[in-house]
């Protein structure tokens, strides 16, 4: 292959149309097929870690499962509130699905693959604006959830909606700050240079270990996954935002939970996992591309996905879920200033290495690690104490509870009827 | 504020969540790994029955192939579910027999009264369950459909353990 075919592919606009039409179409088909498999792998998971099979009648090993599940609610009847707002109640899982399958559009799955017409970027929409594109896509996300609440006219699906929106909100900003570390290192927002400056310098959760905690903890709250899945809490809300939706339309927010899971896990692969980066060699990284290197890129970025796609699911079968107010004020109290303080952290030091003349290298990775492992080990000694999240009970000091008790005695001693408690038995 | 809540003063072994969460995690991976699984693959395995177990009834036949049936009416009388009918006839010899012997096994409770209280060991409740049928008449089992019967019958007490005696 001579170097005249090394040109990039956006420079025939013919070939870019087609290239990117073919792109779109085999992505779609592999995408929803990947999540119908992960419908399954979760139920296997879950069999698995509680000593069961899972589903494993139809087809071998039950492979098949998901198209019997799909074909099993394409036939069900299709129910709609008759009070509810019909428009927006049929919008809703649409916004959901569609949200979840275009926040992946500019994630990079494997090196350039070269054509005879050009070398073509595996991301669907290689956008400059990169990363700001998919905070951007998530967020609209929110509206899926939180119209279904609403449009179905049922108390417990507009708690559930109203619970999302508060969750995403607050876990939104937590997951936009914890990025600004990654941008302050890289200098851009496109996915390409930020792969290229991990495969350079060091992989992410190495150098910035403390926004990856944050980002996958802010990560499982966006993508409603337990211990975080408040907004559909079955022990509480029947099953919260999509309680009135039946057949397909249940489907489609079914699979935009596990398209939006898939494509968290993307974004983790590649912002601090080194996206399609093999790790312990700059062969993938430099030279002409080839379809050996697309190959073997895809399956390094396929096993990170992969694995925080397992995560995702060990954790559900693990941890059971957070209390309302434990939620709130781990996004709040903790993780927003966690975020604020490491940015300001995150930026000094690198100011600081610059002015000292070290750039990206070695040295400012061996700095950005001996940081991060203070930073993590002085967050979980101060706050892993029963302060990170609050206990059942509220912890109050001797001296407090003391002056509460004589407050409560010297009020009874005041008034000559029992005093009633507001807010308690009635 | 909560009043008079009590607060247990632990120790931070038993307060950290991130020692909590890990070892959670820890637990369930391995139960994930571990090949030993607890489901009976039902049609293909089934769990052994207990030799007392009363499930489908089966009529025992004498040698040359009919019921023992004497037709002597105590099963219908014992059974507390009523769901044996039973119209004894008699024939030249003076010998009776049942025109009629049916057990409606969705009225059936499945006590084994009318296995014990049988004077020709006839009638028996079987160690066996897999008796599903399409219509509601599938289940009146008739005499010549409890005599074709093959499944063992219960044995009532286990002759091993002298206390059932």
């Amino acid at each position: 292959m001579g170097p005249l075919l090394m040109t990039p592919i956006t420079d025939d606009p013919t070939a870019f149309a087609i290239a990117s039409a073919i792109k779109v179409v085999v992505f779609f088909g592999v995408y929803l097929v990947t999540v119908a498999m992960l419908t399954l792998a979760e139920r296997k998971v879950s069999a698995w870690i509680q000593d069961r099979h899972g589903p494993n009648r139809t087809g071998p090993g039950g492979l098949l499962q998901p198209a019997a599940d799909g074909l099993k609610n394409f036939m069900k009847e299709e129910l709609s509130p008759g009070a509810g707002n019909s428009v927006l109640f049929a919008l809703a899982p649409a916004i959901a699905f569609c949200t979840a399958m275009l926040s992946w559009a500019v994630i990079p799955f494997a090196a350039p693959l070269p054509t005879p017409w050009g070398v073509v970027s595996l991301a669907i929409a290689d956008l400059p604006v990169g990363f700001i594109f998919t905070l951007a896509i998530a967020s609209l996300g929110v509206f899926g959830i939180t119209l279904a609440g609403w449009a179905s006219n049922n108390k417990y699906s507009l708690l559930g909606g109203l619970r999302s929106s508060a969750q995403m909100i607050s876990y939104e900003i937590a997951m936009g700050l914890s990025i600004i570390p990654v941008l302050l290192l890289v200098g851009n927002v496109t996915m390409g240079s930020i792969i290229e400056q991990q495969a350079l310098g060091g992989w992410n959760v190495v150098n910035l270990s403390v926004a990856f905690l944050t980002f996958l903890i802010s990560a499982f709250a966006e993508t409603n996954r337990l211990p975080f899945d408040l907004p559909e809490a079955e022990s509480e809300l029947v099953a919260g935002y999509h309680t009135e939706y039946s057949s397909m339309k249940f489907s489609m927010f079914f699979i935009a939970e596990y398209a939006n899971m898939l494509t968290a896990s993307g974004l983790m692969a590649t912002l601090f996992l080194g996206g399609w980066d093999i790790p312990f060699t700059t062969w993938d990284n430099t030279g002409n591309p080839s379809l050996l290197k697309t190959a073997l890129t895809f399956g390094s970025f396929a096993t990170k996905a992969g694995f925080f796609l397992f995560f995702y699911m060990w954790i559900r079968w693990t941890l059971p879920r957070f209390r309302y107010d434990q939620l709130m004020s781990l996004g709040w109290r903790f993780l927003l200033p966690l975020s604020l303080g490491y940015i300001v952290l995150i930026a000094s030091v690198l100011l600081g290495l610059q002015s000292l003349g070290i750039h990206a290298g070695r040295l400012q990775t061996g700095v950005l690690f001996v940081l991060n492992v203070l930073v993590l080990v002085a967050v979980f000694l101060i706050f892993d104490r029963g302060r990170l999240v609050s206990p059942t009970t509220s912890k109050m000091s001797a001296l407090e509870m003391r002056r509460l008790r004589l407050q409560d005695s010297a009020a009874s001693a005041l008034s000559p009827t029992p005093r009633t408690e507001p807010g308690m038995g009635d | 504020m909560a009043i008079n809540v009590k607060v247990m003063d632990r120790p931070v072994e038993q307060v950290s969540y991130l020692r909590a969460t890990l070892s959670g995690l820890s637990h369930t991976f391995r139960h994930l790994v571990d090949p030993h699984k607890v489901t009976t693959q039902y049609p293909e395995e089934t769990e052994a029955l207990s030799k007392r177990w009363r499930g489908t009834h089966r009529m025992l036949t004498t040698e040359d192939g009919t019921a023992k049936c004497v037709a002597c009416g105590l099963c219908p009388t014992v059974c507390p579910a009523n769901c044996i009918k039973l119209v004894p006839g008699e024939d030249e010899h003076g010998n009776r027999f049942p025109l009629v012997f049916e057990i409606d096994e969705f009225r059936c409770i499945f006590c084994g009264y009318c296995q014990e209280v049988c004077p020709e060991e006839a009638i028996h409740v079987g160690r066996h369950y897999e008796n599903a049928e399409y219509t509601r008449d599938g289940f009146v089992y008739d005499l010549e459909r409890l005599t074709a019967q093959t499944h063992p019958v219960c044995e009532l007490w286990d002759p091993a353990d002298p206390a059932g005696e």
